[in-house]
This record gives structure tokens, sequence and C-alpha cells, in this order.
């Protein structure tokens, strides 16, 4: 049986970094689904195994609420993501993420690992989750691959910045560098029945272009984005957060359906607009959403 | 004694200053008293000059003396120069036994720690101080206690005679010879100088000190020349970079922002706001960023502030610049767009200390606000708030209008982070009572926001607000549960200092610190 938090509400996963404690400490006052503790690339090479140290701590000592921890380890290709594998496991992270990941080979790697930490600390086997980032071209072209790898595996987030790096082109703010790959990515993880996340956007004094993105996303079928700022968040959640009016035509829908189903009814319309059972996956899923949203107030 | 915050106030300082128990905020309503009165010297003769070549000059013509009692106002803030200039000269002439009544001193003024030191200064009386002077009182070095009291508080002690100021000095931007001083149009701009009013009303001498003398007659003046014995013009009163900064950007602190956006969901979800509401606030990031947010409700929504009070920022003027605001009364300028403001806006006007905040008046400012929004060190499950004495027992802040603003307004609000780095700001006792809980309604920390039980009419009306509601208990247990309790601050016996409530009673003492001793 699959993890009982694999399919969790996750619009909105906040980096921080683990080498600041004053970071880590309380996150969870700004109400993000998932907070990122960022063993990566925000850690100073040679400040790697203090940030472990307060990740361990914060783990172990801090209610977070009821908020995702999920950490980013260090490469497969760095000297650090043994140790990393192990602090998390040990501090009882709810997931990992796995930086630059390439392939589903890279996954089985990390899940061996995983379960050796989980065996060594007495944790539950199956009880860590992973993610993975995809940063290359060669990463997003085996989407689907690197989706059905295993079983822990929660999704796919696209990590922008390098993934351009590797196209030979840059952010340019238009999006279009991005294009192939969110297209990819959502497909992919779509197929394979897991979630998946947009990259950064670290342009702090333009939020309206941030709002923007965040639409455009949402539009594509992504479930949340990488954030960089607490600032990020009520954008996030309220852009994919069903409005009064979806939760309620949705309502209706999923009711009509039942009702017109026992009649025998195949096509018929609700507030004008033609309805049939193709709708109803659809419209249980702006319930569900609704509802982890803590928005709901309905009896469905 | 036991006092009405539960303060245990030692009868050797009840009887060492003749003040009595704090009783309640609103004890002393309707209090008769006769007002006290300077002793004047009349300038009948045209041919006399008030103009003195230096301080020296000024403390000589004033009958300086052993014993006195001199004043000091702060629109300077830490660019200040007088006081340091006052006392070195007074210093120098070998007077002992000063007692210094200020407005309030600040880390500018660490220069005069040695003497206090070597007995020229024995008492000090101010709304707070900071620095090297704080210090110095916490270790006991004062021969005298000190006093803390607000703004409101300091009108009220001069005007009743509690304390009589022998010379004021007051420090002038601008000033012609016969002492009608302005706060604008020199070298040394602050805007306005509503605290030292007064001082010039109250006290025996008056002496202005300008770096910018001007033409007969400076007007309108701030203070006017029939209460001004001399003047002295000096190189400089103050060093403007300090004076006024420019305006502070606003903060990108995430947790300050949010706490400004529950403080303003809050207040735009109370009775009190709707057209003409008044509403003062702080210098604070928190505060200021309340400002800009409310700002553009005020604006989406077409509701104007009738009143904009107290301690201005630019902010509060941007909103009077757009028409958002009909009024801003000011008795203090915190940045240059705020002394901007009132040389150029005419709907920016200066007023009174007393006008301000005096409680013994016949109705201050603070009495018609609607909204308060402060800050605090401390704020305790009684809602009792402390904003002079540190969490390590030292004397480190100031009252300011904070007493005053929140025993006047009809919604006051404190903002203030649940953890200030590993100390607990909400706990079960405050180190100090400074602001009885009976006048604080609403505590916004970054974990929650409190209501005071005593106002179940806010209660009610936030009963469908989506804003993160807990007791003050939860918000302190949270914050014990973090941090851990903290031990007591462990004090010495002897009282260092009081602090005066607005009716001159006494709500809280000082003690001397004493260095921490583990147990075994």
């Amino acid at each position: 049986m699959s993890h009982p938090y694999k399919k969790r509400l996750r619009r909105s996963m906040m980096f921080l970094n683990c080498q600041k404690p004053g970071l880590i400490k309380d996150p969870y006052i700004y109400k993000p689904d998932s907070i990122m503790l960022d063993l990566e690339d925000a850690v100073a090479e040679n400040q790697k195994d203090a940030a472990r140290y307060s990740l361990y701590h914060a783990l172990q000592e801090i209610d977070y609420r009821g908020v995702e921890r999920v950490v980013r380890i260090n490469g497969l290709d760095t000297p650090h993501w043994k140790e990393d594998i192990r602090v998390c496991v040990a501090g009882g992270a709810d997931t990992i993420r796995i930086a630059k990941t390439e392939s589903a080979q890279d996954v089985h790697v990390v899940e061996e690992h995983v379960l050796a930490a989980e065996r060594e600390f007495g944790r539950p086997e199956g009880s860590t989750l992973l993610m993975s980032a995809l940063e290359s071209c060669k990463g997003v072209l085996n989407a689907l691959e690197i989706c059905k790898s295993s079983d822990r595996l929660i999704g796919i987030a696209l990590s922008g910045g390098d993934y351009t790096k590797d196209l030979q082109t840059t952010i340019t703010g238009t999006g279009v560098e991005l294009q192939g790959a969110r297209q990819q990515m959502i497909i992919a993880a779509r197929a394979a029945g897991v979630q998946c996340w947009d990259t950064v956007f670290t342009n702090l004094d333009a939020m309206d272009v941030f709002e923007e993105e965040v639409k455009m996303i949402k539009m594509m079928g992504f479930d949340g984005k990488s954030l960089v700022n607490p600032r990020q968040i009520a954008i996030v959640h309220k852009i994919f957060t069903p409005t009064q009016k979806e939760i309620i035509f949705a309502e209706k829908v999923v009711k009509e359906i039942d009702e017109k189903k026992a009649l025998g009814i195949g096509v018929f319309t609700v507030d004008g607009k033609m309805i049939d059972i193709a709708f109803y996956d659809g419209a249980k899923r702006t319930i569900d959403l609704a509802k982890a949203s803590g928005v709901y107030e309905g009896d469905l | 004694m036991i006092n009405a915050v539960g303060r245990e106030i030692p009868e050797e300082v009840l009887k060492a200053t003749g003040k009595k128990v704090f009783e309640g905020a609103y004890a002393y309503d309707n209090y008769e008293y006769t007002k006290a009165a300077p002793t004047v010297h009349a300038v009948c003769d045209p041919k006399r000059s008030k103009m003195v070549e230096n301080i020296h000059e000024a403390l000589v013509k004033c009958g300086i003396k052993d014993g006195m009692t001199i004043s000091f106002h702060h629109h300077f803030r830490e660019g200040d120069y007088i006081v340091n200039m006052v006392m070195e000269e007074i210093h120098n002439m070998g007077i002992k036994g000063i007692t210094i009544c200020a407005s309030s001193l600040g880390k500018a003024h660490d220069p005069i720690v040695p003497m206090i030191e070597d007995g020229t200064i024995v008492g000090i009386q101010s709304s707070g101080v900071r620095g090297k002077i704080g210090e110095a009182i916490s270790t006991g070095k004062l021969r005298d206690l000190a006093i803390m009291r607000s703004h409101g508080g300091r009108v009220r002690a001069i005007e009743s005679g509690e304390v009589h100021i022998d010379i004021a000095f007051i420090g002038a931007p601008t000033c012609d010879e016969y002492g009608n001083m302005k706060a604008n149009g020199g070298k040394s701009d602050c805007g306005v100088l509503s605290y030292a009013v007064v001082d010039a009303e109250y006290a025996d001498k008056v002496v202005a000190i300008t770096d910018c003398l001007v033409p007969f007659p400076n007007v309108p003046a701030s203070i006017s020349m029939v209460h001004v014995d001399y003047v002295c013009v000096v190189d400089a009163i103050g060093n403007p970079a300090k004076i006024a900064t420019g305006a502070a950007k606003p903060t990108t602190d995430v947790r300050k922002i949010m706490m400004a956006d529950y403080c303003t969901q809050f207040v735009i979800n109370t009775p009190y706001f709707k057209e003409g509401f008044s509403y003062q606030t702080g210098v604070g990031g928190a505060s200021i960023a309340s400002t800009i947010s409310l700002g553009k409700i005020m604006e989406e929504r077409g509701i104007h502030m009738g009143l904009g009070l107290g301690g201005i920022t630019t902010p509060m003027c941007n909103l009077l610049e757009k028409g958002l605001v009909k009024t801003l009364v000011d008795t203090q300028d915190f940045d240059m767009g705020a002394i901007e403001s009132i040389k150029k806006n005419p709907n920016h006007i200066e007023i009174t200390a007393s006008e301000y905040a005096n409680p013994f008046n016949k109705g201050a400012y603070v009495n018609k606000l609607d909204f308060v929004i402060l800050a605090s060190l401390e704020v305790d499950v009684n809602f009792n708030c402390n904003v002079v004495v540190g969490s390590d027992g030292m004397i480190t802040g100031a009252q300011g209008g904070h007493p005053d603003t929140a025993a006047g307004a009809k919604c006051t609000i404190v903002i203030a982070p649940l953890l200030q780095g590993r100390i607990p700001a909400i706990c079960t006792n405050v180190t100090t009572v400074t602001t009885p809980g009976e006048t604080v309604d609403v505590v916004i920390t970054d974990y929650g926001i409190a209501i005071n039980p005593k106002r179940q009419d806010l209660i009610e009306c936030m009963k469908d607000v989506k804003l993160p509601f807990k007791t003050i208990e939860e918000l302190r247990d949270m914050a014990y549960a973090m941090v851990g309790e903290p031990d007591p601050v462990q004090f010495g016996d002897r009282v260092v200092g009081i602090i005066e409530a607005r009716d001159g009673t006494i709500i809280d003492v000082v003690r001397e610190i004493k260095d921490y001793e583990f147990k075994d």
C-alpha cells in the first residue's frame, strides 16, 4: 500500500537554508504546505556538516505543525549525499528531494541508502518519501521513467536555473525557455500518477509577474511551485485554492451526475453548461482541493 | 504596598518620594489641583539684550548653583549636542548635585556618565534612557531615584509642581535675539518643539540655544520670546544626519509584514474603522508596514483618516499628501519626510506635549484616538507591557507616549514578535510594568493574536474574522514551549528607579541589577 501522505496537498514548497537556524526554527508560521530544508546549493561547501547538525536537531526538536518537511540533499556527484540521507532519516524528515536526478537509476541508488538508513535508525521501512528535481535536459527527457521509478516517489520538480544552463540559454522572464520542460514534465507526472512542481521565481520586486506565472502553471496542470520567500506563499495559495464559485459549481456537477446517472441520463446542463461524465473527476478534484485547502464547508 | 497591577512598592520609596501607589489608569479622572507657577524676572527695559556670549555666561546669569534641576528636550534625538554641551560647562564650573529633567535621553548622552559617577549629576528624570546612562542607573551609580515618566506624565509633573525646573535649556533650529524659537529653517531642523513648550512655560529661567540666529521676529514661533530669558548662539546644536534620517525603507522582513497584515485586518474589522477615524502608530518596522497596508485599504474603500497623531513618519505624510488623512497633529518627527511635510503642508500641525498627552489638562489629543499601534519589549498574561527595562534587568528603553496613547485610544494594539531572540516577549510577568494591561486591548504576534478578555466587544466583532486568534496564555505557553520559561532576573535589594504612571503614582520600581548567581 502506498504511503498515506504521498498525494497530500503541496501547493507551496518553500526553500530554507539549513545553514541559518533562524530561518528553520519556525517557518510554519507562514503556513506553507511544505518546506524544503536545503543542504545543497544554499549551504557553503565547508558548512555542510554544521548545516546537517542544525537540520537534525530541528527535525527532532521542532513541531512543524503539520507542514511537510522535505530535505534537499546534495547531488549524487558530491561526497555529501550519503551522510545527508543518514541525517534526514535519523531526524525523521518526511521527504527527501534528490537534486539533479537524471534517471530512474539515480532514484534507485538513493532509495537503497534510504532503506539502509531506515533500518539503521529503526524508522519504519518505506516511511521516507522521495521527490526528484530535474535539472538537466537528460533528466527532463527521462521524466517518465523517473516518475515511475519508485513507490516512494511523490513527484518531480523543475529546477529552472540549472536546466536553462544545460539548454544553453537563460531565464528570460518570458517563460519560453521553460515551455518544453514544463509540458514534458507535467505530462509524464500525470501519466505516472505523481505530482509535479514548477521552478522558483526569484525576483521579489516583481510580485505581479510572479502572480502571472503562478496562474499560468496552474492552468498547465502543476500541483504547486517551489518558493524562495514567505511573501510568495499567499499568492500561490490564493491561485491554487478553488474559489467559492468554483466549489459550488463542482458540487452541483458531482451531485447532478450522481442523480442523473441513476435516472439513466448521460448529458444535461448545469448553470447553462453542458455536462457529462467526463466532468466528474475534475469536479471531484476541485472538491478535494477545497477540502485539503481548508475552505470546503459542504457535505460531499 | 501592592498596587493595582500587583507590584510591591516598598514603603521607603513611598516615604522618600511622597508618592502614592498606582490605583488604575483612570483613578485620577476629575482630579482637582492648582497649577504651579515659575518665578519670573521681568524684562521691562527695551534696551536690555537677551544675548549671551556662551553657555558659561548663560549659566552664570541664570544663577546656576548646586542642587538645581535643569531641563532639556529630545527633538534632536540621537543627534543632540545640547545636553552634553551644557553639562560639560556645569561640570567645569564645579557645580554638584544637579537633577536632569529631560523629555528623553539617548545614547548620544553617554558622555555625561562620568558626571553621574562624580556627583555632578545626582538625579535623572526622563521618559527613559538608553546606552550607558541606563547602565549607570541600573548598576546603582545615580545617587537619587531615577524617575521614568511618559511624555504626558512629564507635562503633568511639571504643571502640577511635582517637579520644578530651575533652568530650561532649549535647543532651537532657529531663534531671534529676543528668543522666538522655531523648529525649522536652520541647519538642524527637527520639525516641531512640542516637548519643550512646558519647559519654557514653567521653568524659572529659560535659555534658548541656537546655531542659526535669524532676524526678529522669528514667527510664527513654536516657543515665544515671552518665556525666554537668554539667547545663546553656538556652532552646532546637533548633528543633522542623526536628528532625522531619510525615510526608512519599508521593511522586507516577512515576519514584520505578516504581523502588520494581521494588524491591518484587525483594524478594519473593528467598528472604529470608519470615515474620519483617528490613528497613531510608532516608528518600528511592523508599525510602518501597518500604516502602508492600512493606507491601501483606505484608498480602496474610500475611507479617510480624520486625525493622524503623534510621532510622525513619512508613510503618514504620504497618506496626508494623497488626501487620505485630513489632519496630521505632530509632537515629534522621526524622519526628513515628516520634517519636510510640516514645513509645507498646512494640514500638518505642531502641538504641545500637553495637548498631546497630559492626563491632567482638560482633555488631550490621545483621548480622541480610535487606534494606537504600539510595540513592546514584553507583554504579560495580564496585558501589562514593559517598554523600559530589558529582559536582562537593564534600563534600556523609554515610555515615550506608550502609556498615554494606550490609556487614550479606544483600541490599543501592541505588536511584538513572540520571541525576542531566545527571550519570550509574551510571559507570565513582565520584568517591569510600564503600561497597565487594563489599557491594552490586543496583542499581535507572529504566532497569533490575543484580545484582552475585558474587551468582549472586540472578541465578538472578530468572531467571523479569519485571523489566528489565541488566548494570551496560549501565546505564552507556545513561547515557553519553544525556549523554556526563563528564570526571573535576579535584582539586588536597592531600588534605583521608579516607573511613574501617567498620573504620578508609582506603577513599578526598578531595582539595582545583580550578577546572575547559579543555584548549586
